[in-house]
C-alpha cells in the first residue's frame, strides 16, 4: 500500500480521526493554558464532536473494506456512528458546567470522552477482531478512568476498582474467545470466518461453540446482560452522573453494533444455534433488571437497573436477527440514547442544587421549581416507559413486532409485561415530579439554573424523543439502508 | 523430545500460574509470575517463533515484571494471614468451577482436535521465506497490521493520560 493510498484510505476514518485529534489537542490547550480559562476547553471538545459528526455525514459511505478489510465505512457504521457522537455530544454539553466548578481534570476529562468516542466508533467499524478489540479497550480504558475521576469520593473509587477488575476479567474472556475462534476458522478478519465456514459441516466444531460462547460473554458484559450485570448499579451509582449516561448509552451503541456485525458478517452460520441461548439472556436480562428497578429508593439506581432492562428489550431485537428486527435495534439504539441522556441530563440539572440529588425525595416538586426540567424529566421517563408518542414507543414497537415476525411471540409477550411493570417505576418518578414537597408548603423553593450547555442538551434531547416518535419515517429510512450495508 | 518439551513448559506455565493465585506470599506470587511467563517464552519457542519468544523474556518477564516487584516491595505488603481463613472458604467455591471450566475447555478442545481450521497463509514456511522471523512481522506489521498498530498507539496513550490523572497532586 503506497502513502498516498493510505491517506487516501484514511477519509473512510475520518471521525476517528478527527476525535483523536481533538482529544490531543484539549491535552495540549489544557498543558499550556493559564488555570482561569480551562472552562473553554469544554466548547473545544463540543466543536471536535460536532465536527467529526458532521464530516461523517459528509463523507461518502460506499461500504469498502480499508487498511487491509481491517475498517469500514458503511451505512451501518454511519448510523451507530450518529448515535454514538449524538450521545458523546449530549454528556459533553451535560458535563460543562459541572467541569467549570470542579477545576482539577478538566482537560483530561474531555480528552478521555473524546478518546472513549474514538474506540466506539473504531468498534461501529472494524471488520476484524483485532480492530474490535483494540475499540473496546480504548473505550474501556477512558471509562475506567473517567468513573473514578472524582478521586476523594469513596463510591467512585469504588465504582471504577469493581468496574476495572471486572472489565478486565471480560477483556481476558474476549480474547480467550477470539483464540478459539482464530483456531476454528484460521483467520480473525470477518469476511474469512465467513467463507470458511460457509454453511455445511464445519459449523458444528467444539473449538468454535467454545469461542463465540467466550466472546458473547466478553460482549455480554459490557452490555451489562444478566447474569452479567453485576457490576452495573454499584458502577452507575458511583461514577459522575454524566459519566453515567455515557456508560448508559454509548458504550452499549458501540458494542451492540459490533456484537450485531458479528453475527452477521462472521458467524451467520454459527448463530442459529445460540437463539435459544439469546432469548433466555434476553428474557432474564430484562425481568431481572426491571424487578430490580422496583424496590430502588435511589432514581440514579432505578436508571442503572432500568439500563439493565433496557439492553434486555435491545437483545429481543438481537434474538430475532432478521433485516427488520436489526433496523428495529437500530432505532430503539437511537430513541435509547436520547432519553436516557436525557433522564440522566435532568438528574444533572437537579444534583447541582442540592448534594446527592438522587432519592425520589430530591425530584419531589420539580416540575413547579423549574417547569421546563420537569416537563422534560416526565417527557424522557415517558419515553423510557413505552408510551406514545414518544420515541421510547416506537423503538419498543419496531422491535416487538419484528421478534413477533421472525416467531418469537412468547418472548415479545414476556417483555410486553416487562414494560407494563417498568412503567410503575417510572411513572412514580413522574408523581413526585408534579407533587408539592413539603418544604414548599413551608416557602416558595429557589428555582433551578440552567447553564446554557445543560438548556441546549435537554432541549436537543426532548426534541429528538418527541421527533422519533412522531415523525418515525426519516429515521426509520436510515436504519433500514444501514441494514441493507450489512448484507 | 518435542512432546516432552511441550509437556514440560505447559505444566510449569499452568502450574506457576496456579501459584501466584495461591501464595500468600506476594512476593513469592508475582516470582511464580516470572515462571509463568519465562516457560510459556518456552512455548514460543517450540512454535519456532524465537522473536517473540525473546520479547516475551525480555518485556514480560525483565520489564513488566520488575515494575510490579518494585511496585510490591514499595507497598510493603505482608503476607496477609488473617485473610487467609476467608480465602480458604472462597477456594472451596472457586475449585469445582474452575475444574468444570477447565475440564469444559479440554473435552472441546481434544474432541475437536481434527477441526482445526488448516494454518493460514502465514505459517512457517512462509516465515521462512521471508527471511526469518523479525522481517516476517516487521513486513506484517507495516503492511496488514498496519492500521492496529497504529491504533494500539491511542490504546496506550489513553492509558497514559489514564495515570496521570489518577495518580497526579492536586494543584490547590
Amino acid at each position: 500500500m503506497s502513502v498516498v493510498e493510505a491517506l487516501y484510505q484514511c477519509s473512510g476514518l475520518l471521525a476517528v480521526l478527527i476525535l483523536f485529534a481533538t482529544g490531543v489537542l484539549i491535552l495540549l490547550l489544557d498543558a499550556f493554558s493559564p488555570l482561569g480559562r480551562k472552562g473553554r476547553l469544554g466548547g473545544v471538545a463540543v466543536a471536535g464532536t460536532a465536527a467529526a459528526l458532521f464530516a461523517a455525514w459528509q463523507s461518502e459511505s460506499p461500504g469498502e473494506p480499508l487498511f487491509f478489510e481491517m475498517v469500514v465505512w458503511d451505512r451501518y457504521a454511519l448510523f451507530v456512528t450518529s448515535v454514538i457522537l449524538l450521545g458523546a455530544l449530549l454528556v459533553l454539553l451535560l458535563s460543562l458546567e459541572g467541569r467549570r466548578r470542579d477545576g482539577a481534570g478538566t482537560g483530561e476529562y474531555y480528552a478521555l470522552v473524546l478518546f472513549a468516542a474514538t474506540g466506539m466508533v473504531l468498534m461501529a467499524q472494524a471488520v476484524h477482531f483485532i480492530m474490535i478489540f483494540l475499540g473496546l479497550e480504548i473505550l474501556s480504558i477512558s471509562v475506567y478512568v473517567l468513573v473514578g475521576l472524582p478521586r476523594h469520593e469513596r463510591r467512585a473509587n469504588e465504582a471504577a476498582l469493581k468496574y476495572v477488575l471486572l472489565g478486565g476479567f471480560a477483556s481476558g474472556f474476549f480474547l480467550y474467545g477470539l483464540t478459539f475462534l482464530y483456531g476454528a476458522t484460521g483467520s480473525l478478519s470477518m469476511t474469512a470466518m465467513a467463507s470458511y465456514l460457509g454453511t455445511g459441516e464445519r459449523v458444528f466444531n467444539s473449538y468454535l461453540l467454545l469461542g463465540t460462547a467466550l466472546v458473547l460473554a466478553g460482549f455480554a458484559f459490557k452490555l451489562a446482560l444478566v447474569p452479567f450485570h453485576l457490576w452495573t448499579p454499584d458502577v452507575y451509582e458511583g461514577a459522575p452522573t454524566p459519566i453515567t449516561a455515557y456508560m448508559a448509552v454509548g458504550v452499549k451503541a458501540a458494542v451492540l453494533a459490533a456484537l450485531v456485525r458479528t453475527f452477521r458478517e462472521a458467524l451467520p452460520a454459527v448463530v442459529p444455534h445460540w437463539t435459544t441461548a439469546l432469548w433466555i439472556l434476553a428474557a432474564v436480562t430484562m425481568t431481572v433488571g426491571n424487578v430490580m428497578a422496583l424496590v430502588q429508593q435511589s432514581v440514579k439506581r432505578m436508571l442503572a437497573y432500568s439500563s439493565i432492562a433496557h439492553a434486555g428489550y435491545l437483545m429481543v431485537a438481537v434474538v430475532a436477527g432478521t433485516p427488520s428486527g436489526v433496523t428495529a435495534l437500530l432505532v430503539y439504539l437511537l430513541a435509547y440514547t436520547v432519553m436516557n441522556v436525557g433522564a440522566f441530563g435532568v438528574m444533572v440539572v437537579g444534583q447541582k442544587e442540592r448534594d446527592g440529588g438522587e432519592l425520589l425525595q430530591d425530584f419531589e416538586g420539580l416540575g413547579f421549581r423549574c417547569p421546563l426540567v420537569g416537563a422534560a424529566m416526565a417527557l424522557f421517563l415517558f419515553s423510557l416507559a413505552g408510551i406514545p408518542p414518544t420515541a421510547g414507543f416506537l423503538g419498543k414497537l419496531l422491535v416487538f413486532s419484528a421478534a413477533v415476525e421472525a416467531g418469537y411471540t412468547w418472548l415479545v409477550i414476556l417483555a410486553v409485561i416487562n414494560s407494563v411493570v417498568a412503567a410503575y417505576y417510572y411513572l412514580r418518578v413522574v408523581i413526585a415530579i408534579y407533587r408539592r414537597s413539603e418544604a414548599a408548603e413551608a416557602g416558595p423553593e429557589p428555582a433551578i439554573r440552567l447553564s446554557g450547555g445543560e438548556r441546549a442538551a435537554l432541549i436537543l434531547a426532548g426534541l429528538l424523543t418527541v421527533g422519533v416518535g412522531v415523525l418515525p419515517q426519516g429515521f426509520w429510512e436510515m436504519a433500514r439502508r444501514a441494514v441493507l450495508a450489512l448484507g | 523430545m518435542e512432546l516432552f518439551l511441550f509437556v514440560t513448559f505447559s505444566a510449569l506455565t499452568v502450574g506457576s500460574a496456579a501459584a501466584v493465585v495461591w501464595h500468600p506470599h506476594p512476593v513469592k506470587s508475582a516470582l511464580f509470575l516470572i515462571l509463568s511467563f519465562f516457560s510459556m517464552g518456552g512455548l514460543y519457542l517450540l512454535l519456532q517463533a524465537e522473536f517473540i519468544a525473546l520479547m516475551q523474556v525480555l518485556v514480560y518477564a525483565g520489564a513488566v515484571m520488575v515494575l510490579f516487584l518494585f511496585v510490591i516491595m514499595l507497598l510493603n505488603l505482608k503476607p496477609r494471614g488473617e485473610d487467609r481463613a476467608a480465602f480458604k472458604v472462597r477456594v472451596r467455591w472457586a475449585v469445582p468451577l474452575v475444574l468444570f471450566f477447565v475440564g469444559g475447555v479440554l473435552t472441546a478442545v481434544t474432541g475437536a482436535l481434527a477441526r482445526l481450521a488448516p494454518a493460514g497463509s502465514h505459517g512457517p514456511d512462509w516465515v521462512a521465506a521471508q527471511g526469518g522471523n523479525i522481517r516476517a512481522l516487521g513486513r506484517l506489521l507495516f503492511t496488514r497490521g498496519l492500521l492496529p498498530f497504529e491504533v494500539t498507539s491511542v490504546l496506550l496513550l489513553v492509558a497514559v493520560v489514564g495515570v496521570m490523572v489518577l495518580a497526579k497532586k492536586e494543584r490547590r
